[in-house]
C-alpha cells in the first residue's frame, strides 16, 4: 500500500511581506517529497487555522520575521485547540530570540528554526516527528 | 592598439593559458559572480576589445556618467550618511534621530512599522503585536508632529521608506513642516513611493497597479509645482535583491520600473524634464564586491542613455541616476553576529567605489532585531572611517579602466538589456508583474542560492563553514516594550475624541469624490491630514474607490 504523504501548510502570518524564506522552505519541502500548501501573505491566525483544518494538514510551519511571534504563535495554538484540531503540529522559522523560543516551547510550539538553517534539517525534523507519531 | 599589437597580445594570452591549464584552481568550489557570471582568472584588453573611453565612460559629471554624476564627486561633498531608523512610538524614534544627528549623521531616514506601511492604524485588528515593532508607528499628523519635534525641517533632508500610503505619510510630513513655519518649497527629502517593486518583492502594496500608478503620477505632478526639492520616487532595487534576486535582476527590474514611471508621467502629458530630475534610485550593496561596483556603474550609463535617446530628456539633471545604497540586510548572519561589521564595511566600500550619493550601513545585530544604539554607532563610524581615514574617496571612480571592472560593467548592462527585451515583449512591467514573471525569476534565484549554500558551493563564514558549535549569542538585543502598543492606541483614541469629526467625515467624502474623478488627489489628502483624519481612515476611503490588490500565492 502506498504511504500517505505528510501534508504541510507553510503560512505567513501578520503584515510582514518577507516571504523569501517561506517560499524557499515550501519549495525545498516539496522537492523532498512532502505535500506542501503555501498560504500567501497577510494571514490572520484565524485564516491559517481554518486553512489547516479544511486542507486536513498534518503540520503547520509559520514564518515570522517581523517580531510579532509572541502574539501569533500562542493565538494559532489557542485556535487549533478551540476548533478541536490540537493534533496539528505547529513549528516555525524566522528571527526569534532564544528567550522567546523557550517561552514558546513551553506552551507547546514545535521546533523554531533560525536563519541559516539547512532545508535538510527541517526535512529530518518532520520525518522524525512522524516516525514517533506513527509508532505511538 | 594596432592590429599587430592585438595579435601579439592574443598570442601571449594563449601561451599563458597553456601554462596555467593544469595548475590547481581549487580555493573555492565555484568561480562565478552572485549573478552566475563565470569568471576567468584574469582580464585583459582582449575582454573589452570594443571599449571606447569617451563613449563608454566619459569624465565625471559628463555623459554617460559611468564615472559618477558629479564633476568633483567626494571632493566636493561626501555621500550623505543616512541611517534608516525607527521603532516604538514617535517619541522613541525622535530621541534616536537626535542621537544620530548629534553624532554626525547628515540626513534622516524613517523606518515605519508594518501597520503604517500597509496604511493601517495602530488599533486595527491586523496590527496586533506589530505596533512599533519593525519601525515607528505613525497613524496621524499628531504622531508626525511628535516624530520631528525639535528637528528643524528646513535644515535636514528626510527620506521616508513608505510606498502604498506614501501620499498620506508625505502629506503628514508636509504639514508638519508648515506648522514649523517651513513652506513646502523649502522641504527636502525623499519618499520611496515605488509601488512596482512592492508587487515584485517587498509586498507592502495596498491598491491594484493602475490606481497606484495614478497616485504616483499625481505626486510627481504636485511636487513639480509645490515641492520642487523633493525626490518623488526612490526607485528601489534594494528589496528586489533582499527577496533573493541576483545583481543582474536587481539592475534590470529596477531600471525597468523606472522606465515605467517615466512613461506614465509622459502619458499624463507631463514634460519629462519637469519630473525626471526628481526621480532617484536605491540599490543594495551585496557581498560580491566587484559585481556590485559594476552594477552601480552600469545603472548610471543605462539610465542616462535611455533617458536621452528613448525619452528625449533635454536637461542634464534628467539623465542623472542619483542613488542611495544600503548594505545587504540579507547578507547578515544570525551566527557570530560580530562578523557582520566586517561584511558591512566591505559592502559599504563597494557602494563608495560605485559612486553612491548616500549610504546606510547595517548594524551587526540586525539579523536579530532592530539595532541597539551601540551597534548603530559602529555602523555609522564605518562610514566615517571610509570617508576620512582610508583615502578611497580622494580619487573619482578609481576602478575605472580596470579590465575586469569594465568587462563586468558591460556584461551586466548586456544582461539587463536581455531582461528589458523580454519584459517589453510581455507588454511591459505591469503586465509582467501581473503574470508573476519577475516574482518567479527572483524566487528561482533565491532557491538556487539556498541550494548552493547547502551544497557548500558557496561559503558563508559561521553558517556553513567555520561554525562555532553550541554558539551563544552574546550581543544585547533591542526589545520593543509591549507598552508601546498600548500607549500608541491610547493616543490615537484620544485624537479621535478631540478632533472635529464632522469636518473629518466631510474631508474624507471629498477625497473619495476626487479619487473617482481625474483630480490630483494630493490636494484633498492634504485637507484630510490637516483635519487629523488618520492614516487608516484616509487609506480606507481610497480602498472603497480603488479596491485592494491580492497576489496569487506561489512558490
Amino acid at each position: 500500500m502506498e504511504k500517505k504523504k505528510i501534508k504541510i501548510l507553510i503560512a505567513k502570518p501578520g503584515l510582514d511581506g518577507h516571504d523569501r524564506g517561506a517560499k524557499v522552505v515550501a519549495r525545498g519541502l516539496r522537492d523532498a517529497g512532502f505535500e506542501v500548501i503555501y498560504t500567501g501573505l497577510h494571514q490572520t491566525p484565524e485564516m491559517i487555522v481554518n486553512t489547516a483544518i479544511q486542507e486536513d494538514v498534518d503540520i503547520i510551519g509559520l514564518s515570522i520575521l517581523s517580531g510579532a511571534h509572541m502574539a501569533i504563535f500562542p493565538e494559532v495554538l489557542r485556535l487549533l485547540k478551540e476548533k478541536g484540531a490540537a493534533n496539528i503540529h505547529v513549528f516555525g522559522g524566522g528571527i526569534i530570540p532564544d528567550e522567546d523560543k523557550e517561552k514558546l516551547y513551553q506552551i507547546g510550539v514545535g521546533k523554531l528554526f533560525d536563519p541559516g538553517t539547512k532545508i535538510s534539517e527541517i526535512v529530518e525534523y518532520i520525518n522524525n516527528l512522524f516516525k514517533e507519531k506513527g509508532s505511538e | 592598439m594596432n592590429d599587430k599589437e592585438w595579435e601579439e597580445l592574443e598570442k601571449a594570452y594563449e601561451e599563458w593559458e597553456k601554462k596555467i591549464k593544469d595548475l590547481p584552481q581549487c580555493t573555492l568550489p565555484l568561480f562565478k559572480t552572485l549573478s552566475d557570471i563565470p569568471l576567468k582568472l584574469v582580464y585583459t584588453p582582449l575582454d573589452i576589445k570594443d571599449f571606447d573611453y569617451l563613449r563608454d565612460l566619459g569624465l565625471p559629471g559628463e555623459y554617460p556618467f559611468t564615472r559618477g554624476i558629479r564633476h568633483t564627486m567626494y571632493r566636493g561633498r561626501f555621500w550623505t550618511m543616512r541611517q534608516f531608523s525607527g521603532f516604538g512610538t514617535a517619541e522613541d524614534t525622535n530621541k534616536r534621530f537626535k542621537f544620530l544627528l548629534s553624532h554626525g549623521e547628515t540626513g534622516l531616514s524613517v523606518a515605519f512599522d508594518y501597520p503604517t506601511l500597509l496604511g493601517r492604524d495602530s488599533d486595527d485588528p491586523m496590527a496586533k503585536g506589530e505596533v512599533g515593532v519593525c519601525g515607528v508607528a505613525i497613524s496621524s499628523l499628531r504622531d508626525m508632529e511628535i516624530l520631528f519635534d525639535g528637528i528643524p525641517l528646513d535644515e535636514v533632508s528626510t527620506s521616508m521608506t513608505i510606498n502604498g500610503p506614501a501620499a498620506v505619510i508625505w502629506a503628514f510630513y508636509l504639514i508638519t513642516g508648515e506648522k514649523q513655519g517651513v513652506p513646502f518649497y523649502k522641504l527636502r527629502g525623499t519618499i520611496q513611493n515605488d509601488i512596482l517593486k512592492e508587487y515584485i518583492a517587498q509586498k507592502s502594496y495596498i491598491f491594484p497597479p493602475e490606481p497606484s500608478l495614478r497616485i504616483i503620477v499625481d505626486i510627481m505632478e504636485f511636487a513639480s509645482k509645490e515641492v520642487p526639492k523633493w525626490n518623488t520616487i526612490s526607485i528601489s532595487g534594494y528589496h528586489i535583491r533582499e527577496a533573493g534576486s541576483t545583481a543582474v535582476q536587481e539592475l534590470a527590474f529596477t531600471l525597468m520600473d523606472g522606465f515605467t514611471y517615466v512613461e506614465e508621467g509622459i502619458k499624463r502629458g507631463l514634460d519629462v524634464d519637469t519630473f525626471a530630475p526628481r526621480l532617484s534610485f536605491f540599490f543594495n550593496s551585496h557581498l560580491d564586491f566587484f559585481e556590485e561596483i559594476a552594477k552601480f556603474r552600469a545603472a548610471r550609463r543605462i539610465w542616462a542613455r535611455e533617458m536621452k535617446n528613448r525619452y528625449g530628456a533635454k536637461r542634464k539633471e534628467s539623465l542623472l541616476l542619483r542613488f542611495h545604497t544600503q548594505t545587504a540586510g540579507c547578507s547578515l548572519t544570525a551566527q557570530q553576529p560580530e562578523n557582520n561589521i566586517i561584511r558591512t564595511a566591505y559592502e559599504a566600500l563597494a557602494a563608495v567605489l560605485g559612486g553612491t550619493q548616500s549610504l546606510h550601513t547595517n548594524s551587526m545585530d540586525e539579523a536579530w532585531a532592530l539595532p541597539t544604539e551601540k551597534a548603530v554607532l559602529i555602523a555609522l563610524r564605518t562610514q566615517q572611517i571610509l570617508a576620512y581615514e582610508i583615502g578611497v574617496a580622494n580619487v573619482i571612480d578609481p576602478l575605472g579602466g580596470s579590465y575586469y571592472v569594465e568587462y563586468l560593467t558591460s556584461k551586466l548592462e548586456e544582461e539587463a538589456y536581455r531582461y528589458f527585451n523580454k519584459i517589453e515583449k510581455m507588454g511591459g512591467m505591469v503586465a509582467a508583474i501581473k503574470a508573476g514573471y519577475p516574482q518567479r525569476e527572483i524566487a528561482e534565484a533565491a532557491y538556487r542560492y539556498q541550494k548552493e549554500l547547502e551544497e557548500k558551493k558557496r561559503i558563508i563564514v559561521g553558517v556553513n563553514d567555520f561554525v562555532l558549535e553550541n554558539e551563544k549569542i552574546e550581543i544585547p538585543l533591542l526589545r520593543i516594550d509591549p507598552e508601546v502598543e498600548r500607549r500608541q492606541i491610547e493616543r490615537l483614541q484620544k485624537l479621535r475624541k478631540e478632533r472635529d469629526n464632522i469636518v473629518c467625515e466631510r474631508k474624507l467624502k471629498e477625497l473619495k469624490m476626487a479619487a473617482k474623478s481625474n483630480e490630483n488627489i494630493m490636494y484633498p489628502i492634504l485637507e484630510c491630514a490637516r483635519a487629523y483624519c488618520t492614516l487608516g481612515e484616509i487609506i480606507g476611503a481610497l480602498k472603497e474607490v480603488f479596491g485592494e490588490y491580492k497576489e496569487e500565492a506561489f512558490f
